[in-house]
């Protein structure tokens, strides 16, 4: 039995020493394995099954245990009888998404590359890394992430980048929460909660993304957690973990990236990025104040689409008139936020508060704008209110 | 789940495999009564052998063979309640003994508390290291609690999931191998005597006579085999457990013991152990199994040092 469970207690990692999570206790009882500590480990899982009853992966553990002292394991899981086998094999791989995101946590100097740069008014970010099955949760640390809390998830049963309704996968991309569900206003299966997010975004539907009602939320009052492949494209948490995450979301505000698999980088190339990114921006800023049209123009990828739906040349005419129409133009721009893009390259999601006076008018927009690189230069794809 | 009556399909399972003599350590105290209830309840006649077994218990309310025995009587009687009642008393008025606690988990496996008999098992295990039936029902109620928490961790409806257990109920108090003894030699290469030259030979030699002292109930010859710092079950006193033996030897009118097959393996030249079957027959009991002797030469002899059931 110990070569079995040691396969998954062999990736090691050592358990936070603070407020233990089922997860963290889980854990606890296969390093008690590993270090043949067969009665400790089944001693620790039935104190787990005491207070999460409804941990059903804790139980599995529990039979292998019991079992090996009746006779010998031929794998994890070691049930006997004739079962679906799915649902065995998704208690197994929950079993080693949860081991192998606790053991391969990332270091302190890594930071996923998408972040680029979070405005003083969001908090936090949230980052799921789809092949490990988590959620990172970065703090707003002077604009750059620091990881303050990860969580098991629960995703699409077919996987990842949603294209259509009811092909039960999750979206890839760059969204926000933009909502917040109490559970008293939702039915058992969401659990705790729900945060709906912004699927799909103006990139999607550009991309003719369809499908909707993504959200984040909880599971049944008799589950404790769902294998790491059984939604239908939602973001799936085990209750608690889905209380402690609502404490780090603001509607309308935290960011929610869905990768793949997350691209880790280190502070100085997302620096470097990050200042690439503000040269750009500042100069379509000056460039557009200075009432320098083709420069400003210059700007925009030939390709670039507004919210409109007009062509580039419709769209540079129109701007052409209404610049050459002002004897005078301010910009100033706050609270900018700079996420790259998931799985798309060179490509950029900018946000921010647009302050615009000039002779004829003056507002105040929230404004979103994607930025690819082409040939070298960063460019306008996309431009949009926020 | 388990009828009061399936544990006795697998009943002997066990038994033998314990150096088991069936002790009736206090025969003196066990009235006809007490072997009338036996032969009663062999026979399947219940109500008969609870009368008995009820006299018997009225003249001697706290002989453990008769609360042992009654306790059986209404396991198979359907008894639960009065059974787990009995059972648990004795393994509180005399904790050492395995075969209550062991019962007591027969009759929690049937009525589904597993828990309960998983706990009663391992406490007849810590209580008898060696206790080849406890370990049996053990291996099973772990793989009934196993099963169950299979069941929970698929979301499988446990109440009509598969095999049912069945468990051995220990049917007399054994108590330590209380024995008899008559030695068969080993068969060996009748060679003009190699006069004491051969180490093995001696060690056999020592075996034979404790052996031939046990068959013929001479308790001091028998002791005599055992060394000064002899091993004795669970740590008793050398006193405490002298006694016993000395009873238990005496208890039975013959003993017969032999040693079958014996391997000796020397460990230099003043320690060995002899690995045999020892077949046990006496008037209340015929068992056999696998015995190792652990021994050291002192003062020119060789002598018992420690004594295992099995390997």
């Amino acid at each position: 039995m110990r070569r079995v469970l040691l396969s998954l207690a062999a990736l090691g990692f050592a358990v936070a020493a603070a407020a233990a999570t089922p997860e963290d206790r889980l854990s606890a009882v296969f390093e008690a394995i590993e270090a043949n500590r067969v009665d400790e480990a089944l001693k620790r899982v039935d104190a787990l099954l005491r207070d999460y009853p409804n941990f059903r992966l804790a139980y599995l553990v529990r039979g292998d245990l019991l079992l090996a002292r009746s006779r010998p394991l031929l794998t994890f899981g070691n049930v006997v009888k004739t079962v679906p086998q799915d649902r065995i094999e998704g208690l197994r791989e929950e079993a080693l998404a949860r081991l192998r995101a606790m053991r391969s946590r990332p270091s302190e100097d890594r930071l996923p590359r998408y972040v680029l740069q979070l405005h003083p008014g969001q908090k936090h970010v949230l980052v799921v890394d789809s092949r490990r099955s988590r959620l990172y949760v970065f703090g707003n640390d002077q604009g750059r992430p620091r990881l303050v809390a990860d969580f098991y998830v629960t995703l699409g049963k077919n996987g990842v980048e949603k294209t259509r309704e009811g092909d039960q996968k999750t979206p890839i991309g760059v969204y926000h929460v933009t909502g917040n569900l109490p559970r008293s206003k939702l039915t058992d299966f969401y659990g705790a909660g729900a945060f709906p997010i912004n699927y799909p975004n103006e990139w999607d539907r550009r991309r003719g993304r369809k499908g909707h009602g993504i959200w984040l939320h909880g599971v049944p009052a008799e589950l404790y957690s769902r294998p790491p492949r059984a939604s239908d494209g939602c973001l799936v948490f085990a209750n608690p973990d889905l209380e402690s995450i609502g404490r780090y979301v603001q509607v309308g505000t935290t960011p929610v990236i869905i990768a793949d698999a997350i691209e880790w980088s280190d502070a100085a190339s997302v620096d470097a990025e990050r200042r690439s990114l503000n040269a750009a921006l500042e100069q379509w800023r000056a460039d557009w104040q200075g009432r320098d049209t083709e420069r400003y123009l210059g700007h925009y990828s030939q390709r670039f689409g507004a919210g409109g739906g007009q062509d580039y040349a419709a769209w540079a005419a129109h701007k052409r008139a209404v610049n050459a129409a002002k004897s005078w133009i301010k910009i100033e721009l706050s609270r900018v936020a700079m996420f790259r893009y998931p799985r798309e390259g060179d490509f950029v999601v900018v946000s921010f508060e647009q302050d615009y006076r000039s002779s004829t008018l003056s507002n105040t927009v929230r404004k979103r704008q994607y930025w690819i690189k082409e040939e070298g230069r960063w460019k306008i794809l996309y431009e949009g209110a926020g | 789940m388990h009828k009061p009556a399936a544990p006795y399909a697998r009943l002997r399972r066990g038994l033998t495999a314990l150096c088991a003599a069936a002790l009736c350590s206090a025969l003196a105290a066990r009235g006809d009564d007490l072997q009338d209830a036996s032969k009663f309840l062999k026979a399947g006649q219940h109500a008969q052998a609870l009368e008995r077994v009820n006299k018997a218990l009225k003249a001697k309310p706290r002989d453990p063979q008769a609360r042992f025995l009654k306790g059986i009587i209404v396991t198979e009687q359907g008894n639960s309640k009065e059974a787990i009642e009995i059972f648990t008393r004795l393994t509180q008025d005399y904790p050492e003994l395995p075969e209550p606690y062991n019962n007591l988990a027969v009759i929690y496996a049937s009525q589904g508390q597993y828990e309960k008999a998983r706990a009663a098992l391992e406490q007849s295990i810590r209580t008898h290291p060696s206790y080849a039936t406890a370990y049996e029902n053990l291996g099973d109620v772990y793989a009934k609690l196993a099963s169950q928490a299979y069941d929970k961790a698929l979301q499988l409806d446990s109440s009509n999931s598969g095999a049912k257990n069945k468990l051995s109920l220990v049917r007399e108090l054994v108590r330590e191998p209380t024995v008899v003894a008559v030695v068969k030699e080993p068969s060996k290469p009748k060679e003009p005597a190699k006069p004491a030259a051969d180490p093995n030979a001696e060690v056999l030699k020592a075996v034979n006579g404790w052996a031939e002292a046990w068959s013929k109930k001479d308790a001091n010859a028998y002791l005599s085999y055992y060394a000064g710092d002899f091993k004795t079950p669970g740590g008793e006193a050398r006193p405490a457990w002298e006694k016993t033996r000395r009873e238990r030897i005496a208890a039975p009118k013959s003993i017969e013991v032999k040693v079958d097959s014996p391997k000796v393996t020397l460990r230099g030249s003043n320690e060995a152990s002899v690995t045999f079957r020892q077949d046990y027959r006496s008037d209340k009991l015929t068992s056999s199994n696998t015995k190792t002797l652990e021994l050291v030469k002192a003062d020119g002899r060789w002598q018992i040092r420690e004594e295992k059931a099995g390997r």
